[in-house]
């Protein structure tokens, strides 16, 4: 018998509709008619999509369709935002994420951020990697943490002899990567990473990309890119966005909306919609 | 280590709900921010109110046009109010153009040398030299070497070298705020640099550069220690008005001063609390005609 | 047909009147020469105040020191202070009056620190903006307050508060402690403001990067802001101690003028500020020993916060160069 005041663990919804033979993998969040708005005018309206666990799952389409405002619903960034109302649902495993009930800070620690200009903290490395395990309480021997997070961000032979040293010391790319071991720290569920090879240079870029695909064997990845190259190496499935004019809420103010959504093959080699095959193929964006 | 997603889904049940005790430590921090904030208001609140209870019985017409008098009834501020106005006007006149000059020169003209920079860091150590040194420097240079005596001119001149950093930093900030374009749109007309920071720039940036002066002034007004050691005097002999600049001169601060010093209660509390409701008055004037100021010139680049 | 006006003819090259513009050459501007120069003079005189502050203290100061029985360590060592007796039975010990100042400011600055900090974190973290548009005009409300006012609220509010609260026989009229926490609230609006400035100052993205780590709002300001801005915070309380130390009007009118070398803040005793104002109002003449002590003390105080604002500064800057 359940108690009165748990939350109800809803069935995971049916995954889109494939070509793939396999069937998708569960789903660990749901957005149902999210749409964003700053201030009372919508950044993007009526999305509805699922997240698949392992997968890496790419937010594509040109600049100012809202890509990184969705990103940030997932888990509750916008809400640091003043301004920034929602409508419509976002669950995680079946949890309402905006409920009452749910505080939004247990959210960010399953569900981490990675950002587009890397944001180390002005302490040493070993410090940085510290710092989510610290204040979330995590039960866990200092110095493994550490070495199995750099490990896993593919940064550890770089600094391991430096880990006292400051994180402004290292690279921009090396930097992002302790961001990524930062995020990985905190024991998450999900990693959205917004652009984050953006300010990076190519070959850092293909470091990260490499990461991605191994991390994503054990965490689920939302990343949102301009570089659609980016997104047709490294993503499993991608959802293409652009902006539209809002025609029934009066005006004519433009905003985001998800055009289409599938397996990142299909997008790239046979899109449906002609405004993604426009996009896809370069012609425009 | 996969995680199933029923073991996930379990986890994740009653996970997401804050444990026990965050709320109420989040919200007992915020609460006690807010206290401390509250804090200084509150005390500036007991302030305002104590003076106008102990001050209000007192104040009438026959206090701010007596002189003083050893008897409490018939004693007044005359002298001082005077002398503080009088102090004022002769601050303006000496403070601004100076301040707004080295303010020009330093934003506008000098070089960035070490030397010009070094000038800047004086300036601001300047700010935080305590008052009582500014009045035993006022003392030795103006009341005895330039012989200006104990007059209200070396008080003047005394507070205006106080006020003197403050305002070349307002009109400096001010000067910065003006846009680089309207430098260079002179430039490009054919005017001289000097042209084009006299004709535009320093209009431009009054408004601001006047507010902050005043803003200074304001806190000059309430300096008592420099005046002491100048040798502001207490009472003023009812002679002539308005005062000559080299004659002996007194201030409303000084006086108020002097009256605490009496240990009767009517001195101490009633007169002394008048007057310091005449002073606040005169500077929420002041500060009330910078923020007009500062709020009708406020402009928009 | 012919029109009156004919319309000019373009000028070509070859049939343009022989005329040569020339770029004169520049104009020796008089005018704007001496006015820069006298620019220049406004900005100089910010130099000749503090070749002024030094020249006349220590001139005085040293003739002071020059009298046979007045040594630098008697100066800063004597434990009694009775400058007005001539050199052989007068005591020049700066003890009592640097104590005093020192316990003042003590006391002024364990007051302003927590609360200006906690100002300042409510201010830029969690004050809505409607909020800080009137927190922050009352805040420069009270930094304006006359020190002479401030004194006497101390000497008739809080004295008499504080004697009611701890015992007539335990406080004294006047003593330290008045004066001291009447300092420490003037002083809360110069660490709060500066401090302010330093946690605002810090990146958004820092924040964001550790709330995106599960960090709560009070983590992120205590582990995450603070520390950021900690030079800026540290340059602000600096400055604070600074003017503390610089403070007369508040001690002269509620700690008293007696120099007392206590360790009790509820006597009375007489800061290096108290004393000068008192000695410059009692008749000393010039030349006199008792004169050239203010200059001594002047001296002293004048190194004390020249000292501690060139300190402060450097935090200051260290700070802004970070960001």
């Amino acid at each position: 018998m359940e108690a009165a005041d748990t939350v109800r663990v809803a069935e995971p919804t049916p995954a889109p509709q494939t070509t793939a033979s396999t069937p998708a993998p569960p789903v660990v969040l749901s957005a149902r008619n999210v749409t964003i708005s700053y201030g009372g005018v919508p950044a993007i309206r009526d999305v509805t999509m699922d997240i698949h666990q392992h997968e890496i799952t790419a937010l594509i389409g040109p600049s100012g369709c809202g890509k990184s405002t969705l990103l940030r619903a997932f888990n509750r960034t916008n809400d640091l935002i003043p301004g920034a109302t929602m409508r419509g649902t976002i669950t995680y495993w079946g949890q309402d994420l905006y409920d009452k009930r749910v505080d939004p800070v247990e959210v960010r620690r399953r569900i981490g951020m990675v950002f587009q200009k890397p944001n180390p903290f002005p302490k040493s490395i070993r410090d940085n990697i510290l710092f989510g395990p610290k204040v979330t309480g995590l039960d866990v021997d200092p110095d493994e943490i550490v070495e199995s997070s750099l490990r896993r961000a593919a940064l550890w032979d770089e600094v391991k002899d430096k880990l006292d040293q400051s994180a402004y010391s290292l690279s921009g790319g090396q930097q992002q990567r302790l961001c990524i071991a930062r995020a990985i720290a905190v024991g998450p569920d999900v990693i959205l990473m917004d652009e984050p090879c953006s300010a990076l240079d190519p070959v850092a870029t293909a470091r990260i990309e490499d990461l991605m695909r191994e991390l994503a064997r054990q965490y689920t990845i939302v990343i949102v890119t301009h570089n659609m190259q980016q997104a047709a190496r490294v993503s499993d499935r991608c959802a293409f966005f652009t902006t539209e004019v809002a025609t029934d809420e009066g005006g004519d103010r433009r905003s985001g909306r998800l055009i289409e959504y599938d397996l990142t093959d299909t997008i790239f080699k046979n899109p449906s919609d002609p405004r993604t095959e426009d996009y896809v193929t370069g012609r425009f964006g | 280590m996969v995680s199933t997603p029923a073991r996930v889904a379990a986890r994740a049940v009653d996970d997401l709900r804050a444990p026990r005790g965050r709320t109420r430590r989040e919200r007992a921090f915020a609460a006690l921010l807010v206290a401390a904030s509250a804090v200084a208001l509150v005390v500036l609140g007991v302030l305002v109110v104590d003076v106008l209870v102990d001050g209000l019985g007192r104040l009438n017409l026959s206090l701010l046009t007596s002189y003083t008098s050893r008897f409490a009834e018939r004693t007044g501020f005359r002298a001082g109010i005077t002398g503080t106005i009088s102090l004022m006007v002769l601050v303006a006149l000496f403070a601004f153009p100076l301040g707004l000059g080295a303010a020009v020169y330093l934003e506008e003209f000098a070089p960035r040398t070490r030397f010009n920079r070094f000038v800047e860091a004086n300036i601001n150590n300047l700010a935080g030299v305590p008052s009582v040194v500014y009045g035993l420097l006022g003392s030795a240079v103006f009341v005895h070497v330039l012989g200006f005596g104990r007059s209200l001119l070396s008080g003047a001149l005394t507070l205006s070298l106080l006020v003197l950093p403050v305002i070349i930093v307002a009109a400096r900030e001010a000067l910065r705020a003006v846009p680089q374009s309207i430098r260079a749109a002179g430039l490009a007309l054919g005017a001289t640099p000097l042209q084009t920071v006299v004709h535009q720039v320093i209009p431009a940036a009054l408004p601001g550069a006047l507010t902050g002066t005043i803003l200074a002034l304001s806190r000059a007004i309430g300096e008592t220690a420099p005046l002491l050691v100048v040798g502001a005097l207490f009472s003023r002999r009812a002679d002539s008005e308005p005062w000559f600049p080299l004659e002996a001169f007194s201030a409303l601060p000084v006086q108020i001063y002097q009256y605490i010093g009496y240990p009767q209660e009517e001195f101490q509390v009633g007169v002394a609390s008048a007057g310091i409701i005449v002073l606040l008055v005169l500077l929420l004037g002041m500060n009330s005609v910078a923020i007009v100021l500062r709020a009708r010139y406020a402009r928009r680049w | 047909m012919t029109s009156a006006a004919q319309a000019p003819a373009p000028r070509t090259g070859a049939d343009a009147p022989e005329r040569t513009v020339q770029l004169r050459p520049a104009r020796p501007r008089y005018g704007e020469r001496v006015v820069l120069a006298l620019l220049r003079l406004c900005g100089v005189v910010s130099i000749a105040t503090t070749v002024g502050i030094v020249v006349v203290l220590f001139v005085d100061a040293s003739a002071f020191f020059r009298v046979p029985e007045i040594t630098l360590r008697g100066f800063l060592t004597g434990t009694e202070w009775w400058p007005y007796a001539g050199a052989e039975s007068g005591r020049f010990g700066i003890l009592p009056l640097l104590s005093a100042t020192l316990m003042v400011t003590a006391i002024a600055v364990v007051t302003a620190v927590p609360l200006g900090l906690a100002t300042a974190a409510f201010l830029s973290d969690y004050a809505p903006p409607r909020v800080r548009t009137v927190v922050k005009p009352v805040l420069e409300l009270l930094a304006g307050i006359p020190t002479v006012v401030l004194g006497w609220f101390a000497l008739t509010f809080v004295t008499p508060l504080l004697r009611a609260l701890l015992g007539v026989e335990v406080v004294q009229v006047f003593n330290v402690a008045s004066a001291g926490l009447v300092m420490g609230v003037m002083i809360v609006p110069t660490v709060a403001s500066l401090s302010e400035d330093a946690m605002s100052a810090v990146p958004q993205d820092l924040r964001l990067a550790a709330y995106g780590l599960g960090a709560t709002k009070r983590t992120v300001v205590t582990q995450v802001v603070v520390p950021a801005a900690l030079s800026g915070i540290v340059g602000a309380v600096i400055l604070a101690v600074g003017r503390a130390i610089g403070e007369t009007m508040i001690v002269a009118v509620a700690a008293g003028n007696l120099a007392n070398l206590t360790g009790n803040p509820f006597e009375q005793a007489q800061t290096m500020t108290a004393y000068i104002v008192q000695a410059v109002s009692g008749e000393a003449p010039r030349g006199s020993l008792t004169y050239q002590s203010i200059f001594a003390v002047g001296s002293l105080l004048f190194l004390i916060t020249f000292g501690l604002n060139v300190l402060a500064q450097r935090f200051v800057r260290r700070f802004r160069e970070v960001y």
